[in-house]
């Protein structure tokens, strides 16, 4: 297939039809907004495909955990504000073990914040915001080409561990154009849908979709099984891109449009003779902790760059275990940082730790 | 050519997102590393919008452009108010003289002035003034062939708008004849 030049937004909604999204519930929210008005152009045109505009964003994520529990492929999305109204019914769709992809092109917070692009909903994403033990797979494309390419496995991998997925982009991929080229998957083998409440036709048990489990004692069998699948997803799923890390002697770590501007003042860097490095997290959660302990061994210190006040350098030191000092630069609410700060701050730290 | 990084402003409704997703689309037509990055939110109504355009032989990096403008296409005074500034030492600077009363202030750039309204006038339709500027551009910085922005216009317009092809080559004609 010939390469398209689309904006973000539609070209995530177009990776979800090809993997065979057939239903989308959202409500609207500035900067996804092309994102269901695409899905709503797009999916009546599809056999048995649709599209609603739910009264609220806890009605489209309750929308999703109906088409998810009857085994169909779904997906719903919204930008910060709306995603944290989103946590009660993910928490509920991870409780229930479905299968969904929810896509967040965050914007600048707290509260109702900003419109312009932001990553301070890492917390919100990695940690959850709903209640109990659950955790979802975060996938933050920092091109249109791996965001065509992540939305398109997100669905595979939601059914492979019958799972909610997070795509988290910020309005800078739901907003700009690149030329995309849509892949086939790489196919993995998924498991058949027999727990999906498709009607029994009387001739099987039926079956039950729920997150309700009062006897403690199966209430914590279910979270320790839930526990195993987590540990499958840290060790089959984590994803990250090294750039120039092998000689570094401070290594970035920045995720999504933020790893394209370090990408930048990396080589800037590189340019002067400083040996800058990147270490770009494709998924969040699991975070790419491998990574990390690797550059410990030859790099002299740790950068997390993010359009946040620091959120995602927890992790950073989490995975550090305390070896190398660990530095954060940051800007937020809509703010975007420059190469030359970036670089800035390298140089700051490079005069430090001489 | 190794990066073009292009700021192209104006109010809303010359054209400005219009122009910057030909460039972007003839890139790609000539398998450049191209980006297109729009401003969004309120001040695209009624106040000046603008994007970002990259086109390079190399994977591009951020799609932002802050003060590292190669070129900037300005339609109208405020856009050259807040972008003058943003061009490299040595850039272009293309400016829409038929709306702009004043002078470009920096002296270490390259700087044009072009009549785009009054030439798209000339042409028949006021709205081909984005081209007239593109045009111009082109004929500067060759970072595509004029002939893939009219494939990429082929694309865009489709069979149904196909009549309006020749009057924006027109005006991509007479916007590089304006600066020879």
């Amino acid at each position: 297939m010939a390469k398209m030049l689309m904006k973000g937004n539609e070209a995530i909604g177009a990776a979800a039809i090809q993997a065979g999204c057939k239903f989308f519930f959202g409500y609207p929210i500035t900067p996804q907004n092309e994102l269901p008005e695409y899905m709503s152009r797009e999916l009546p045109k599809i056999e048995g495909g649709a599209f609603v505009q739910a009264e609220s964003e806890v009605a489209a994520i309750n929308m999703i955990y109906g088409a998810a529990g009857a085994g169909a492929r779904c997906m719903t999305s919204s930008s910060s504000p709306g995603m944290a109204l989103k946590q009660e019914g993910i928490s509920y769709i991870a409780g229930a073990e479905l299968p969904a992809v929810i896509v967040n092109i965050s914007r600048g917070g707290p509260g109702l914040g900003g419109i312009q692009p932001s990553q301070a909903d890492y917390f919100q994403s990695t940690r959850g915001g709903g209640n109990g033990d659950y955790r979802h797979l975060v996938y933050a494309p920092a091109s249109l080409q791996e965001a065509v390419d992540l939305v398109m496995e997100a669905f595979d991998v939601a059914d492979y561990y019958r799972n909610p997925v997070i795509v988290l982009g910020d309005g800078m991929i739901g907003q700009m154009m690149e030329p995309v080229e849509f892949k086939k998957s790489n196919g993995r083998e998924l498991p058949a849908k027999d727990w999906a409440t498709t009607g029994t036709k009387e001739e099987r048990t039926p079956n039950i979709i729920n997150s309700l489990a009062l006897d403690p004692a199966k209430l914590e069998e279910h979270n320790r099984k839930l526990t195993r699948k987590y540990k499958e997803i840290e060790k089959n799923e984590v994803r990250h891109e090294d750039y120039k890390t092998e000689d570094a002697d401070v290594v970035i770590v920045a995720y999504g449009t933020t790893a394209r501007i370090a990408r930048n003042a990396v080589d800037a860097l590189r340019e002067e003779g400083i040996k800058a490095g990147m270490m770009r997290p494709i998924t969040l959660w699991p975070f790419p902790e491998a990574a990390i302990q690797k550059v410990t061994h030859t790099a002299k210190a740790l950068l997390s760059v993010e359009m946040s006040e620091g959120q995602m350098v927890e992790d950073v030191r989490l995975a550090n275990e305390g070896k190398l000092p660990v530095h954060f630069y940051g800007r937020s609410g809509g703010m975007i940082p420059s190469p030359d700060e970036i670089a800035d701050k390298v140089k700051e730290i490079i005069g430090g730790v001489k | 050519m190794a990066e073009e990084k292009i700021i192209m402003a104006g109010f809303g409704g010359q054209g400005v997102m219009s122009m910057g997703q030909l460039l972007t689309y003839a890139g790609m037509l000539e398998d450049k590393n191209v980006s297109w990055l729009p401003s969004y939110g309120p001040e695209m109504r009624g106040g000046t919008a603008n994007c970002s355009v990259i086109v390079s032989e190399k994977q591009v990096g951020s799609p932002v452009i802050t003060n590292d403008a190669t070129s900037a296409i300005v339609m109208n005074l405020p856009s050259l108010d807040k972008f003058e500034k943003d061009v490299v030492e040595g850039g272009n600077l293309l400016i829409n003289e038929s709306l702009i009363e004043r002078k470009a202030e920096r002296s270490d750039l390259s700087i044009y002035y072009i009549k785009a309204n009054e030439i798209a006038n000339e042409i028949g339709n006021s709205k081909v003034a984005n081209m007239v500027m593109l045009g111009a551009y082109l004929e500067l910085t060759k970072i595509v062939k004029v002939e893939s922005v009219i494939e990429a216009l082929k694309k865009v317009f489709g069979p149904a708008k196909e009549h309006l092809v020749p009057m924006n080559k027109e005006a991509l004609e007479r916007g590089a004849e304006s600066i020879k």
